[in-house]
């Protein structure tokens, strides 16, 4: 125990230059209360001082983008007067100290991040990681983690739609939870996160601010774990459904009525954040009465109050005709509403609380000033010794090697998981979880939206550049498989801690990957979130970039490509380039070997582009288009029989190849013709699974990939 | 012939409601759930979601709004009345159903695809299809699983499996004279070939075909 008391700043996160820097600003020592605004606000999770130097990189035009990276969320046009708003976020660190909560409030924020915008959720996707499932530690987190998402998602009423989930032991100590959100909004009702002009009114909706979550953003989500990380637990905040969704509900009655000129919500940094960013965009001050806030407990301090990051809140910006209205409006929905301030000339935020001034400062440097790391980043010496280890797997039994692929947790049904989940409600799901990418129908429109949520620890801990590209083409690829065309990315960069340079060069690394291949297919990066130090007792994870990939299908594909429509007779077609006889990175190599060795295949441009376009060609003509990803074309073929209830026998030199760009089509006679890129592989019927003469009969297949989780879970 | 779909703070399915019942060529509105009139309308469906955050019980906060009274008269004067899965718990909470319901067998959320079977077609809900008609539903619920110490209720649709311990395998039931009815599958998510089946629309027809002038 230490009893020698740190200086503020520490206690709150910040280095002493950091505080050097606020001294400077303000020209004289903060306050206490400044001091917790700058504390959260200059956080690695609010400013992203050690990526934003990197961040520039991504391509973010293109003619379809009404709101790039910056704002809450992206927003792209889609054409007959309708936007789609997407955003990811994670909340990895809240979920490892307390996964019910930790899971559920990251739902509740991305979706604020959404109907911000103006914008109705209409969709989640969740990416989710951990530790093996042989550990009881990491099946609690698992189990607490699908539960707070069912919890939150299903209650809040927006159907959780697809996601992803792996298991890996750089994962024990710090479970990954991202989340991605979608709303659909028409163009007029869009809104910005901004304070308007002097004279606008600030009002404060939702929940009654609290205790909770004080430092979430600073203490929690911008360090490392160690044994005494549990302490953190009062950090995490509490999520309440039921509120959020009538705040949802208020809040586009508000957008329909056109009655606000911007909107921010709280999340991480709360009231300190909802106040100075939307000033600072507006390029105006604000006057703030902390003593209007509506809290749920007596005695909070004003430190407290700006540091709150109390779920279910969202600060309005209104003129002041409008203001009776919006009360009315939060008052039938039964959300608690308090005006708080007003934007003023000039470009100071004054915060007072029981007649006392608590802050006065620049409201554009709590973002505009925060600090900007260019930290180093070198290529770790061990890479060049693991590129030149090859994998040593030899495959003498295939019948075996798939039947342990397929029993993998992280390649079986994720069954056990998606059917905790609502994902039916708003009657748009058109191809839901279990699939390639989710595809979602705009009702009233002959258009469809698809999004792919990928990510690949193994691949990109091989090669960070490599891997982060294929993610982008896989995920491209996916819902090129639905019938629709890549249109915008939201990224999401899980990495361990940005002071070890080898960190950071999978960092930069993975940047450079994730903008080659966006560029290559033409595709915007229009919002993203970095979660660093994702590291526990010193020991990082892999770097884990996911990609949340948005594609329009427009007219939907008058025959949908689902798994489950393959029937006898039909042929099976493996399309895309031919695979290497690589397996560096594969799953096969991870479950022979337990280990991770070789060079992954690179991506190759002119294939990838190719096979996305062979894809949208064929969706509305094949019966089942399927991604070749996780445990190769055996794997894949596999997934198509279980789904349709029906055998396959197929030949190929390469059954659990992951090299990118291949998909396989299942199809009647004649749709498909021989060429380099196509390549005629086997037929549909019978009731076993045949590659290359070994059998599995579909039904033991079925039983070990649908009990693949579940008796994981048994221990 | 108008149908009301009312809204509690909480419920989520009152659009896709009103979308489905718009398809089969119905005709329905939003009521909120503070309305005390309903006058104008000839039938009510209470919508599946979580009323009112399910606090305290599900459907136990729900029963006390001021529509309830409206809907209570309307069951009594024989008019249809039904309650999709969050409407269903509302119902028996408001006393206008028999029986109560607890968490499902596995204690876990279940969202999925589920056979039932019609058990009778003596109620507003079931009166098109056949007894014995097989109904490919999807389910969305935790708490699905439907005990009635009473034996009053009249069980309309019956899960071919049984998916979460529900009493006689209950999917769906009525009251004694028919017109008031839950069930915890939801019908209006099956009304699309495009989003796996459209055996939803039996349901919704009977329904609908169950409507007559106030």
């Amino acid at each position: 125990m230490t009893t020698v008391q740190e200086p503020l700043h520490r206690q709150l996160g910040m280095t002493d230059e950091e505080f050097e820097s606020v001294v400077g600003i303000l020209g004289r020592e903060p306050r206490a209360a400044e001091l917790a605004m700058y504390s959260v606000m200059w956080s690695e999770h609010c400013s992203y001082k050690s990526s934003r130097a990197h961040l520039g990189r991504f391509p973010t035009d293109a003619p379809w983008v009404v709101v790039g990276p910056g704002e809450n969320a992206g927003v792209v046009d889609i054409g007959d007067g309708w936007l789609a708003a997407l955003r990811i976020e994670s909340h990895n660190h809240p979920s490892f100290v307390e996964p019910y909560e930790g899971a559920a409030t990251g739902v509740g924020g991305i979706l604020r991040d959404v109907f911000t915008m103006g914008a109705r959720p209409i969709a989640l996707w969740d990416q989710i990681r951990f530790g093996p499932l042989s550990e009881p530690k990491n099946r609690y987190l698992f189990k607490g983690v699908v539960s707070g998402i069912a919890g939150y998602g299903n209650a809040v009423g927006v159907p959780t739609v697809g996601g992803e989930v792996e298991f890996d032991d750089c994962y024990t100590g710090n479970p990954l939870v991202n989340v991605m959100c979608l709303g659909l909004l028409r163009r007029e009702q869009l809104v910005l996160g901004t304070a308007g002009e002097p004279g606008t009114i600030a009002v404060l909706l939702g929940k009654a601010t609290g205790r909770d979550g004080i430092g979430g953003a600073s203490v929690l989500a911008s360090a490392s774990f160690d044994d005494e990380s549990q302490d953190k637990r009062p950090s995490v905040q509490v999520g309440d459904p039921f509120e959020e969704k009538k705040l949802i509900e208020a809040c586009l009655e508000l957008y329909e009525k056109g009655l606000v000129v911007g909107v921010q919500d709280l999340g991480a940094a709360g009231l300190s954040c909802a106040t100075s960013e939307p000033a600072g965009r507006a390029g105006v001050g604000m006057d703030v009465d902390l003593d209007q806030v509506h809290t749920r407990e007596s005695g909070m301090t004003a430190p407290e109050l700006l540091m709150s990051e109390s779920q279910e809140r969202m600060m309005a910006f209104v003129t002041v005709d409008k203001v009776d209205e919006v009360l009315a409006i939060a008052s039938k929905w039964e959300i608690d509403s308090a005006v708080i301030g007003e934007v003023k000339d000039g470009s100071t935020l004054t915060v007072r609380y029981q007649d006392e001034l608590v802050a006065e400062i620049p409201a554009a440097s709590l973002a505009d000033d925060a600090p900007l790391y260019n930290r180093p980043a070198e290529k770790p010496p061990w890479i060049e010794e693991i590129w030149a280890t090859e994998p040593a797997v030899e495959v003498t039994d295939v019948a075996g090697a798939l039947a342990g692929l397929l029993a993998q947790p992280g390649i079986g049904s994720s069954a056990w998981i998606h059917e905790q989940y609502d994902h039916m409600l708003f009657l748009n799901t058109v191809v839901g979880p279990g699939s390639d990418g989710s595809l979602l129908r705009i009702k009233g429109t002959e258009k469809a939206l698809s999004v792919s949520t990928d990510g690949n620890g193994r691949l990109c801990y091989l090669d960070p550049r490599g891997g982060a590209a294929r993610l982008v083409w896989e995920a491209a690829l996916n819902v090129a498989v639905t019938g629709a065309r890549p249109m915008a990315l939201v990224d999401n960069l899980n990495f361990g801690n940005p002071e070890k340079p080898e960190v950071m060069w999978q960092f930069t690394e993975t940047v450079e990957g994730i903008s080659e291949a966006c560029e290559a297919l033409g595709i915007p990066v229009v919002g993203g979130n970095v979660s660093f130090y994702n590291e526990t007792d010193g020991v990082d994870i892999h770097p884990t970039p996911v990609v949340g990939l948005l594609g329009l299908a427009d007219p939907v594909p008058a025959i949908i490509p689902r798994l489950g429509s393959a029937r006898a007779g039909m042929e099976v077609w493996e399309l895309g380039p031919p695979a290497t006889s690589n397996l560096a990175g594969s799953a096969l190599q991870k479950m022979v070997e337990n280990r991770l060795t070789g060079r992954p295949t690179p991506p190759d441009i002119a294939a990838g582009l190719s096979s996305v376009e062979t894809a949208l060609g064929l969706a509305g003509q094949a019966a089942v288009l399927h991604d070749i990803s996780d445990g190769g074309l055996a794997v894949t073929l596999a997934e198509i029989c279980i789904a349709s209830g029906v055998g396959a026998d197929v030949t190929t030199d390469e059954p659990f190849s992951e090299d990118p760009h291949r998909f396989l089509a299942v199809t009647d006679p004649g749709v498909i013709g021989e060429s380099a890129s196509a390549r005629k592989i086997g037929t549909i019927g019978g009731n076993t699974i045949r590659v290359n003469g070994a059998e599995l009969n579909v039904a033991e297949a079925a039983d070990l990939f649908k009990g693949a989780i579940p008796s994981a879970l048994a221990g | 012939m108008r149908a009301g779909v009312i809204v509690f703070p909480g419920v989520n399915c009152e659009h896709d409601v009103v979308h489905a019942i718009e398809a089969l060529g119905g005709e329905a509105e939003l009521v909120w759930h503070r309305d005390t009139d309903l006058s104008g309308l000839d039938g009510v469906v209470l919508p599946g979601g979580f009323a009112h955050g399910d606090a305290l019980r599900t459907g136990a906060i729900a029963r006390f709004s001021p529509a309830m009274s409206e809907v209570e008269r309307l069951a009594g004067e024989g008019s249809p009345v039904l309650g999709i899965c969050n409407g269903w718990q509302m119902l028996c909470e408001a006393g206008l159903l028999p029986g109560a319901h607890i968490a499902n067998r596995d204690l876990s959320f279940i969202c999925r695809f589920v056979d039932t079977e019609v058990a009778t077609t003596d109620t507003i809900l079931t009166r098109s299809a056949e007894v014995g008609q097989r109904l490919r539903i999807p389910l969305n619920s935790y708490e699905g699983n439907w005990v009635d110490p009473t034996g009053t209720g009249r069980v309309a649709l019956r899960y071919v499996d049984d998916p979460n311990g529900s009493q006689d395998r209950a999917a769906a039931i009525s009251n004694e004279a028919g017109n008031v009815a839950g069930i915890m599958p939801h019908p209006e998510r099956a009304i699309d070939d495009l989003l796996g089946s459209t055996d939803g629309n039996v349901l919704l027809e009977s329904f609908l075909g169950s409507l007559v002038p106030a």
